[in-house]
C-alpha cells in the first residue's frame, strides 16, 4: 500500500497498490501515529498491573531472585570467575541488559500472531506495535536499572567498585541492546506468520543463547579456542563494555563495541524489509 | 459532485488449501521469478470464486476486476452472498490487505469499522478505551479529547466511564466502540454489518448518524449488509457482488431485487415426480393458481382474488383429520400470513384416493413481488405435527394491477396496500 501525493490535477491522496517500497521504514506515518505508540505503551505497562497488589514491583522482584539463584549456583556451588567483581552486581548488570534484549525480542517476535485480530480489522504502520513494545520494556529496564544504581552504590560506597569515563557509552550500550532485540523480533516475527515452527525455536533459543553470551561469566575466563565464537556474537560486545565502564574490569575493545553496532544496524535493516514486506500480506497468510 | 474513491481493475487473489505445506518451494519459485523479473508464476492460474463447484486451481480470485468510482456524498451499499467478495473488498479498502492486481485512489481520510471495539482492552476502563480505540482508527489524541463529551453522550455510558470495559455489557461496549468511529469524521466511512449487533434504538441512531454524516458533512460511506430493509433506508444506490465480480449497480431497490432474484433457486413451477413431495403416505400431484377460479394459469396480479389449487394422493389405508396450510412469505423469506384452516375452524377429513384443497384468498392487497410460498399438511390430531411439508414450493410473481387505479403506486417501498379513502372536511 503505498502512500504518494500525485502532483497532477487528478490528485489523490491515497493509492492503494500492490507494490511498495520495502526499504523505507516510512517515519512519517509512524510519527503521525505517535498518539498510538504512546498509548499502546500505556496500556503495555497499566494493564498488566491491573489487579495485582505488587504492581510494578514485580519488575525488581524477579531480576533480584534471579541474582540470587545465580549467586548461589554460578559463584558459590560452580565457582565460576566473575573478574574480581563483586557477584551479586556482577549477575545483576548482566540480567537486567539481557532481559531487556530477550523480552524486546520474545514480544515483538509475537507481534502478528498477538495483534492478528486487531490487524485484520484496521490499518495503522504496524511497526507502532513492536516500537512500542521497545518503550514499555525500556520503562521496565529502567525500573530494573533503578534497582541496579542501589546495589552499585551499595558497593561503590563500600570501595568495592568504581566506575570511569567509559559510562558515557552507557545509552548507546542500551540502544545497542534495544536494537538487536527490535531488530530480531521483526525478522522472526515476519517469518512466524509463515512458519510457525520458529515460534517453538525461539522459545528455547533464547534461554539457550544466554550462555553464548557472557552473563553468568566473564570474557576472560572462556577458553581461547571458543573465543572467537563468543566474540562474534553481537551480545558480547555489549555486555563486555557495560560491565568494563562500570566495573572497570577487562579491557575496553573498541573492535568489539563497534561491531555490535554495526550487527545491530544491519540486522536492522534486515528486520525492516522483512517486516514490511509481510505486513502486507501477513493477514492472508497467518 | 467530485470522485473521492476510484478502484480501477482491483482484483485479489487468494491460495487455497492448507497453507504451510509445500510453501517454501512456491516461495523459493516465485522468488526466482522476481530476480529473473519474470511474472509471477502463480499468478497466472485460478478460477472464478464460486463456491459452490470444487476447483483443481490451487488460487482463488476473491475479487476479479472491480472498477468503481464513488461519488462525494454518497452512501452505497454494498451486498451480495457469503464469499461474494464485500468483505474482502472491504479489507483492501480498510488497507487491511493489499490488492493483487490494480489501484485504489482515495480522495481524503478514510475510516473503516469492519468492527466495533477494535482494540478494546478489557483491563482498560471506559475512557482509557476510548482514546486507544480512537487513535486506532486514525485520530489523534487531542481530537478524541475534543470529541470526548460528545462521544459519551452518545453511547449513553458516562455512569461507567472509569469503569473497566469487562465489566461492561456487551451492548454497551458496542455502544461505545461505534460511537468512537462514528464521531472519527472521515471523507470516506466504511461500514460493515456491524448495526446488527445493538439493540433497535440504537441501530436507528446509528443508521440516523450515517445519514446526518453524509448530508451534513458532505462524507461518502460504504455500507455493507445482509439487511435489505436497513441497506434500502440508508443507500439510494447499490452494487450487487457475485463471484468476486459488480454483478449490477443502480438504484439500491432494483438491485434487492435482482439479488433476490438470483437467491431463490426456487422455479415457479414444481415437478409432481419429486420425491419429496410424497411424504407419509401423502403425495402433491399438482399445484396451480390463478385468478380465479376458471383460469388458473399460474399468473396473477394482485387486487383480485387468488386462488389456490393443490391435488394430493392419499395413500393410508386409515382415515385422517387434517388442517391444510399454504403459508405466504415474502422474497426474503421472512413469513407474512398463513392461510390455515384452522383459522377457520375447519378440519377435512381425508380417506384412500385423491383430493383437492381449493384456498380462495379474497382481495389480495400485496404489494407486486415476489412471493415465496410453502404448503403443509397438518395432522389435527397430535397438534401440530405436519403430515406433509413443502417449503419454498413455488415462487410467486405477483403482478401490478393498478391497485388504486390512478396508475400511481409505492411498488418498491410498500408492501401492502391499503385500500383507503382521504378527505378535507
Amino acid at each position: 500500500m503505498q502512500e504518494s501525493i500525485l502532483g497532477t490535477n487528478d490528485s489523490w491522496d491515497l493509492v492503494i497498490e500492490p507494490k511498495k517500497n520495502v526499504y523505507s521504514l516510512n517515519l512519517k506515518s509512524i510519527w503521525n501515529y505517535r498518539d498510538l505508540l504512546m498509548l499502546f505503551v500505556r496500556r503495555d505497562f497499566v494493564s498488566v498491573f491491573k489487579q495485582t497488589i505488587l504492581g510494578p514491583l514485580w519488575f525488581v522482584i524477579q531480576p533480584l531472585f534471579t541474582t540470587l539463584i545465580y549467586t548461589i549456583v554460578f559463584g558459590n556451588l560452580a565457582n565460576l570467575a566473575t573478574d574480581g567483581i563483586p557477584q551479586p552486581v556482577f549477575y545483576l548488570s548482566g540480567i537486567i541488559l539481557w532481559n531487556y534484549f530477550s523480552e524486546c525480542l520474545m514480544k515483538i517476535s509475537d507481534t502478528f500472531m498477538v495483534n492478528q485480530a486487531l490487524f485484520g480489522k484496521v490499518y495503522f504502520p504496524r511497526m507502532v506495535v513492536p516500537l512500542s513494545i521497545v518503550i514499555s520494556t525500556f520503562l521496565k529496564f529502567g525500573v530494573q536499572l533503578l534497582l541496579f544504581i542501589c546495589v552499585y552504590l551499595y558497593f561503590f560506597f563500600n570501595g568495592a567498585v568504581a566506575p570511569n569515563v567509559y559510562i558515557l557509552l552507557l545509552p548507546l550500550l542500551v540502544v545497542n541492546m534495544a536494537g538487536l532485540g527490535l531488530a530480531l523480533g521483526l525478522i522472526v516475527s515476519s517469518l512466524t506468520t509463515k512458519y510457525k515452527d520458529l515460534k517453538f525455536l525461539i522459545q528455547f533459543g533464547v534461554q539457550l543463547a544466554m550462555y553464548a553470551s557472557p552473563i553468568v561469566y566473564p570474557l576472560s575466563v572462556v577458553p581461547e579456542k571458543y573465543k572467537l565464537l563468543l566474540v562474534l556474537n553481537p551480545a558480547t560486545g555489549v555486555i563486555e563494555t557495560f560491565r568494563f565502564a562500570l566495573f572497570k574490569a577487562g579491557e575496553f575493545n573498541l573492535f568489539a563495541f563497534g561491531y555490535s553496532f554495526l550487527v545491530m544496524i544491519f540486522l536492522l535493516f534486515v528486520g525492516i524489509i522483512f517486516f514490511n514486506k509481510n505486513e502486507k500480506s501477513f493477514i492472508d497468510t497467518v | 459532485m467530485k470522485t473521492v474513491l476510484k478502484l480501477e481493475n482491483v482484483s485479489k487473489q487468494y491460495r487455497l488449501g492448507q497453507i504451510g505445506t509445500g510453501t517454501i518451494s512456491h516461495d523459493l519459485n516465485r522468488w526466482w521469478a522476481s530476480v529473473r523479473g519474470a511474472e509471477d508464476p502463480y499468478a497466472l492460474v485460478g478460477g472464478v470464486n464460486d463456491r459452490s463447484r470444487a476447483s483443481s486451481d490451487e488460487y482463488v480470485w476473491a475479487l476479479k476486476d472491480i472498477n468503481l468510482e464513488v461519488k462525494q456524498g454518497e452512501i452505497l451499499g454494498v451486498i451480495g452472498k457469503n464469499g461474494a467478495g464485500k468483505s474482502t473488498l472491504l479489507k483492501l479498502l480498510s488497507q487491511v490487505t493489499q490488492p493483487s492486481n490494480g489501484s485504489i485512489k482515495i480522495k481524503g481520510r478514510i475510516a473503516s469499522l469492519l468492527e466495533v471495539g477494535t482494540g478494546f482492552h478489557p483491563e482498560l476502563t471506559g475512557r482509557e478505551n476510548i482514546f486507544l480505540n480512537g487513535t486506532i482508527l486514525g485520530m489523534t489524541r487531542k481530537e478524541v479529547k475534543s470529541k470526548l463529551d460528545e462521544i459519551v453522550e452518545f453511547a449513553g455510558v458516562a455512569k461507567y466511564l472509569d469503569t473497566p470495559t469487562k465489566r461492561y455489557s456487551s451492548g454497551m461496549t458496542v455502544r461505545l466502540g461505534f460511537a468512537v468511529a462514528a464521531h472519527l469524521d472521515p471523507e470516506i466511512l466504511v461500514v460493515d454489518e456491524v448495526l446488527a449487533v445493538g439493540d433497535i434504538e440504537f441501530q436507528q441512531k446509528a443508521i440516523g448518524k450515517m445519514q446526518d454524516v453524509s448530508r451534513e458533512g458532505g462524507r461518502t460511506v460504504l455500507f455493507v449488509s445482509h439487511n435489505m430493509e436497513s441497506i434500502l433506508n440508508l443507500c439510494p444506490k447499490s452494487i450487487l457482488l457475485k463471484n468476486g465480480m459488480i454483478d449490477s449497480m443502480g438504484e439500491s431497490s432494483i438491485i434487492i431485487e435482482e439479488y433476490a432474484k438470483q437467491n431463490t433457486s426456487i422455479s415457479s413451477g414444481f415437478s409432481p415426480d419429486a420425491i419429496q413431495y410424497q411424504q407419509n403416505g401423502i403425495q402433491l400431484l399438482d399445484f396451480v393458481y390463478g385468478n380465479s377460479a376458471g383460469t388458473l394459469n399460474n399468473s396473477i396480479i394482485n387486487g383480485a382474488n387468488i386462488v389456490f389449487k393443490a391435488k394430493f394422493k392419499y395413500s393410508n389405508k386409515s382415515a385422517n383429520q387434517i388442517y391444510p396450510v399454504i403459508v405466504i412469505n415474502d422474497k426474503y423469506n421472512q413469513r407474512i400470513s398463513a392461510l390455515s384452516s384452522l383459522l377457520l375452524k375447519k378440519k377435512f377429513e381425508v380417506n384412500e384416493g385423491v383430493f383437492t384443497v381449493i384456498w380462495e384468498l379474497k382481495d389480495c392487497n400485496l404489494a407486486p413481488s415476489t412471493y415465496l410460498l410453502d404448503l403443509f399438511i397438518v395432522d389435527s390430531v397430535s397438534s401440530n405435527q405436519k403430515l406433509f411439508e413443502a417449503n419454498g414450493l413455488v415462487k410467486l410473481q405477483l403482478g401490478d394491477s393498478d391497485f388504486y387505479g390512478s396508475g400511481i403506486t409505492n411498488a418498491k417501498r410498500d408492501r401492502i396496500y391499503f385500500p383507503f379513502s382521504v378527505d378535507i372536511v
